[in-house]
Order: C-alpha cells, then sequence, then structure tokens
C-alpha cells in the first residue's frame, strides 16, 4: 500500500512539474494543480499507516494519526482558493491577448532586438560586397557611419 | 499592556479590520483609508509593546486559545522577530501614507484596502508564528493578499508580469508543504521548539536533505541565487506603494525564515555554512551586475534588493554571533532604506510618467527635495560613512575577517563599489544632465503632493536615526543574535 501511494506520489510530481514548465497558461494551472494533489498525498502518507477514525476518545493505537489529515485539509482549501485566482488570471490574460501562452519577457524581448540588428547589419554589408563585386574592409562610408566631424 | 496580549492582536486585530474593510467597499473610501491607518497605528504601538518586552534579550510568548504548546498554536516573538514587528509596522504605516496621497495609486481599487490588512496580518504573523505549519499559513495568507495587489490594475503588462509572480509564489508554497510533511515524516511534529531537539535524533542524510529543501523553499521566497529571476521581472510591473511595501518586506520575510529555520533546527556548531557563503556571494554579484544593466530605476532598484539579500545570507553563513548580529542590522537597514528609494521612484515616475533613465534628467533643478531625497538612501544603499548602510556593512565586514572568510568578504566589499556605480547611474540619469533637452519628458506636476514626500522623508529621517543610534541598535543585534544561537530561551519560551 506504501509503495503504491509513494509510486503515486512521485508520478504526479513529475507530471506537476512536466506541465508546470510548458509554454501554455492552461496546461501550467492544471499542473499546479496536480503538483498540490502530489503534496497532499505526501503529507498523508506523512502520518504512518492507516487506522480507524481518530475521534476523542478512541484507542490511539489503532486510530490514524489525524495531525496531517487536518494540515492536508488546510492545504487543500489554500490551493482551492489560489487555483481559482489563477484560473481568473488565465481568462483574464486570454482576454486580452486572445493567446494561451506565455508572452517574452522583457529581457527576452532586448535579447531578440539586438539579435535581430546584428542580423540585419550584416545582411546589409554582405549585400553591398556583392554589390561591390569584391569584399572590403568595413569603412566608414561602408557601414554608412558618420565621422567625428559629423560629415557622411 | 503586556506583550502576551499583544502578540495575538497583531494578527487578529488587522484580519479582523479586513473585513469591516470589506463591507466599507463602494460606501466610503475615507472611511477605508482611516480604518486602515488606525489599524496600522495601533499595529506599530503594539509592536512596540513587544519589542519592548524583548528589548532585553528575552522571548515574548503567548499561547493562542490557551492550548497546550505541543497541540495548540503558539506565537513567539524573540529580539528578532519583535524589531522586524517594529520596523515592518512603520513601513506597512508609511506606504499607506504615500498610497494615499499618491494621485495616481488605484488604493480605489475596491479590494485595496482589504487585502492591505491581511498583507500586515501575515507579515506579522510570519515574525511570530513557532510552528512550521503556521509559517506555511501565514505564508500564505501574506502571499494570496500580495498575489491580488501586484495586479491590482489589471492591465496588460501586470498580468504578464504578475503571472510569473503567482506561479512562482504557488511553486514554493507546494515545495513548502512538501516540506512540511516530510519534517512530520522524520520527526513527528511541526513544533519549532520540539523540532529543535528532534532534528538532533534524525540521521545526517536525511537531516541535510530537509535543510536543504527548507533552504529551497525560503530561498524561492527571498530571492537568493540562483532563484532570483522572477523577481525584477514582477516588482517593477505593480503600482509603486505596492512594489515599494513588496521591496521591503516580502523577501526579507524569506531571510527571516531560512534564519529562523537554520539556526534553530540545523545549527552549525559555530561551523561557517560553505554553501551558505557560496550562495550569497553569487547573489551579492549576480544581483549588482543584472542591476548595472537595466535602465529602468524600478528594474536597477529590483536587481539591487537581490543583492542585498546576499549580504544578509553572508552575515548567516558565518555562523558567528558578529555575523548573525550583523545580519540582523543589514536587514533592518536594508527594509527601510530599499522602501524609501522605491518610494522616490515612484515619485519620479508620478512627476514625470517614467523611471527609463534615457527619458529622464534635470530633476535636480526642477526637483532639488526628490533629489535629496534619492541621494540619502542611495548613499546609505552603497555604504558610503556615515550613512546606516556603512554601519551595517563595517559590522558583515570586521565579523567577515574575524573568522578569515577573506574571499566572501572580499566580494562583498567589491559589490559595494559596484552598487555605488549604479546608484550614480540613476543619479546621472535622472537628476544631472539639462532639463531642456528634447528626449527628456517634463516634470509635468511641478510639485509632489505633500502626504507623499511626509511619508517619503520620514523614512530617510528614520535611516539616519539608525545612524544616532547605532551603538544601542548593534548591542541589541548582538543579543538578538545570542538568542538565535544559543536557541535555549525561545524554546522554553515556546514551550512554557
Amino acid at each position: 500500500m506504501t509503495v503504491v501511494l509513494a509510486v503515486t506520489v512521485g508520478v504526479l510530481y513529475a507530471v506537476g512539474a512536466w506541465l508546470m514548465m510548458q509554454r501554455s497558461l492552461t496546461r501550467v494551472v492544471v499542473g499546479l494543480a496536480i503538483l498540490g494533489h502530489a503534496a497532499n498525498l505526501l503529507l498523508l502518507s506523512a502520518g504512518g499507516r492507516a487506522g480507524d477514525v481518530p475521534i476523542a476518545g478512541g484507542d490511539p493505537a489503532t486510530t490514524a494519526d489525524p495531525l496531517p489529515q487536518a494540515l492536508a485539509l488546510t492545504a487543500v482549501v489554500i490551493t482551492f482558493g489560489v487555483s481559482g485566482f489563477l484560473l481568473a488570471m488565465a481568462y483574464r490574460s486570454w482576454r486580452q491577448r486572445r493567446d494561451d501562452t506565455v508572452e517574452d519577457d522583457l529581457e527576452d524581448r532586448r535579447l531578440a532586438e539586438s539579435l535581430r540588428r546584428l542580423d540585419e547589419d550584416r545582411a546589409h554589408r554582405e549585400a553591398r560586397e556583392a554589390a561591390a563585386g569584391e569584399p572590403r574592409d568595413p569603412s566608414p562610408e561602408a557601414t554608412g557611419r558618420p565621422d567625428e566631424g559629423g560629415t557622411p | 499592556m503586556s506583550p502576551d496580549v499583544a502578540l495575538p492582536l497583531l494578527v487578529g486585530l488587522p484580519l479582523g479590520s479586513a473585513a469591516l474593510s470589506l463591507l466599507l467597499v463602494g460606501r466610503s473610501l475615507a472611511l477605508q483609508r482611516l480604518l486602515t491607518l488606525v489599524v496600522l497605528v495601533v499595529m506599530q504601538v503594539l509592536s512596540i509593546v513587544v519589542l519592548v518586552g524583548a528589548w532585553d534579550g528575552s522571548v515574548v510568548s503567548a499561547r493562542v486559545g490557551g492550548v497546550e504548546p505541543e497541540l495548540g498554536i503558539v506565537l513567539a516573538a524573540d529580539p528578532l522577530g519583535s524589531i522586524l514587528l517594529v520596523v515592518s509596522s512603520l513601513m506597512l504605516l508609511a506606504v499607506m501614507v504615500y498610497a494615499v496621497g499618491s494621485r495616481q495609486t488605484k488604493d480605489q481599487a475596491p479590494a485595496y484596502h482589504p487585502l492591505y490588512l491581511v498583507l500586515a496580518a501575515g507579515v506579522a504573523a510570519s515574525f511570530m508564528t513557532a510552528d512550521l505549519f503556521n509559517l506555511f499559513v501565514s505564508f500564505e495568507v501574506m502571499l494570496v493578499a500580495s498575489y491580488v495587489l501586484i495586479t491590482i490594475e489589471g492591465t496588460r503588462t501586470q498580468v504578464r508580469h504578475g503571472m510569473t509572480y503567482v506561479v512562482i509564489g504557488l511553486l514554493a508554497s507546494t515545495l513548502f508543504i512538501t516540506a512540511v510533511g516530510l519534517v512530520y515524516a522524520a520527526t513527528g511534529t511541526v513544533n519549532f521548539a520540539l523540532l529543535a531537539t528532534a532534528m538532533d535524533g534524525v540521521p545526517t542524510g536525511i537531516r541535510n536533505a530537509l535543510g536543504l529543501l527548507l533552504l529551497v523553499v525560503f530561498g524561492l521566497k527571498a530571492a537568493i541565487f540562483p532563484l532570483f529571476q522572477w523577481l525584477p521581472d514582477s516588482y517593477p510591473a505593480a503600482a509603486s506603494p505596492v512594489t515599494a511595501l513588496f521591496a521591503g518586506l516580502l523577501t526579507k520575510v524569506g531571510v527571516y525564515a531560512i534564519i529562523r529555520t537554520q539556526t534553530l533546527f540545523f545549527p552549525t556548531g559555530g561551523q561557517a555554512s560553505v554553501v551558505l557563503l557560496v550562495l550569497a556571494a553569487l547573489t551579492m554579484t549576480v544581483g549588482v551586475l543584472g542591476a548595472i544593466a537595466q535602465n529602468d530605476i524600478k528594474r536597477i532598484l529590483s536587481f539591487h534588493i537581490i543583492s542585498q539579500i546576499g549580504y544578509m545570507i553572508f552575515g548567516l553563513g558565518l555562523f558567528t554571533l558578529a555575523g548573525i548580529a550583523g545580519a540582523v542590522l543589514y536587514i533592518v537597514h536594508h527594509i527601510v532604506v530599499k522602501t524609501t528609494l522605491f518610494l522616490v521612484g515612484g515619485i519620479i515616475e508620478e512627476r514625470t510618467g517614467t523611471g527609463a533613465l534615457d527619458r529622464l534628467g534635470g530633476l535636480v533643478h526642477t526637483a532639488p527635495a526628490v533629489a535629496t531625497l534619492f541621494l540619502l538612501p542611495a548613499l546609505s544603499l552603497a555604504g558610503i560613512p556615515p550613512f546606516s548602510g556603512f554601519v551595517a556593512k563595517l559590522s558583515l565586514a570586521q565579523s567577515g575577517f574575524a573568522v578569515d572568510q577573506w574571499w566572501v568578504t572580499g566580494v562583498a566589499l567589491a559589490v559595494g563599489l559596484l552598487t555605488l556605480f549604479s546608484m550614480t547611474k540613476i543619479w546621472n540619469g535622472v537628476f544631472w544632465g539639462d532639463p531642456e533637452q528634447p528626449s527628456v519628458l517634463p516634470d509635468q506636476a511641478g510639485s509632489t503632493p505633500w502626504l507623499m514626500t511626509a511619508a517619503t522623508s520620514t523614512l530617510v529621517a528614520v535611516s539616519l536615526l539608525f545612524v544616532v543610534v547605532a551603538g544601542p541598535l548593534y548591542a541589541f543585534s548582538e543579543r538578538a543574535a545570542a538568542v538565535l544561537l544559543e536557541r535555549d530561551a525561545y524554546v522554553s519560551a515556546v514551550l512554557q
């Protein structure tokens, strides 16, 4: 029984982690929910073997440990509330952009911009070289950059 | 009022008032504002009562509902917790005054005031809880409020960057639950005091794994290397007062949790922790190098948070009395100075409509008061004497040299220089130059709302006050470090 539980917890963690690394927001939300289940199951199995319902007055030797169940209950409520908020945010994001994927962040865009500029420069230079018929050293004229005096 | 009444009130009062504030939504913004401000003032007084109780190095504790400590909820404030309570209530109050004064802040948003109070309760509870699971609940209370506050305007940018913040926060919470489950499986308790002794009986391998897992959980919250990328991506997108509050408080709650768990559960017996020192050096360096590459006030300051977190971890990693005392002093200084800098950044954005360095210039001519308010905390952040940053950095550097940790102390000092460099970058970009330049956006407002100036200058004055009381404050930090390292006072206060 414990092995089954341990394997289930492991598989849930793996699936959750994999889904979280996707670019689609829906998958991220589902991944987080699955990770939450994995954590709750782990919490439950931390309480040891199963037993009788823990009601005051019962025999402590045969009842299950109530504390992890109480902790799991709290954790479930919190995960539920936050998942709701996350879904609302994912929906807002979809309404704003009509797209479910995560946008590039500022650094990504900056990198892409400077790479694009480098490519453009190179294409420009190659076109010039091809037009001139022979490769030349890049001179102020070739790059079109003004010199110190401001004359081209 | 005795401190053991003040402890539960510090959590109960803001939570109850949040419910009351929710009833006022749409009825009266003025009443909402009044309620929030009154509650925050009362919290400030309560936290000072707690600090007075813990000033001589004792630990104040209270059982909620009078249940036995092994079963019930215990709140305990040691010197570290109580000084953080005082400083964080001051930040909450100052930022609220600033938000009320600001013309652009959306404190009219229905959920703003209730959530602000919930955040206050979560932060206070995190500093006082003496139970690993309650620490998780306090974190969640604080984080759920912060999820909504960071996206309060619901714009496309805020949703995009808020998403990063929420997903990372949830991931950290899930890992936290995992850690709680594994700690319970290994020791059979989640009470801090019982864990402190029970952890000694756990086999070394499992003990190290648990320590590392807790470090990852709180490291995600505190944004230490290599778990920091979410911070500069999400913080700058929020409204200025929200960013200032998060920058000052939230990562420091993570640092507090690292200090609490590492000193209480995993004492090294006076040995420096190489893992923590390496992480500290990398956090300092990566943070400050990231800041240099940025071109926006809020983004530069956000990267500096990361760099500064490194200093706190550095002090902890030494595991000496002087090192931890330096870290405590550094946290207190950092919360005030960082919040102030973000508030000044907010004033600049309010007046010009941008935080981009290449669109700003010459503010020293049009807004000399704002320039002064920026200059003092900026120099303090860089550790220039005689400001509070110098006192804090000096005590850290001395404690590093005292135990011959030359390389990491050297890194800390070099990072200080680079910090000065990027503060100069902001200064050159924003305040110097010709305000008539074509690229520069005009200073439209011409004046700052007086409440914003008042809140910011109060915080500048507080950070200057730290220099005046540096002697007693350092002695207090040493008492705080002694309580953290010796553990007995904390354990017996929680179990009594």
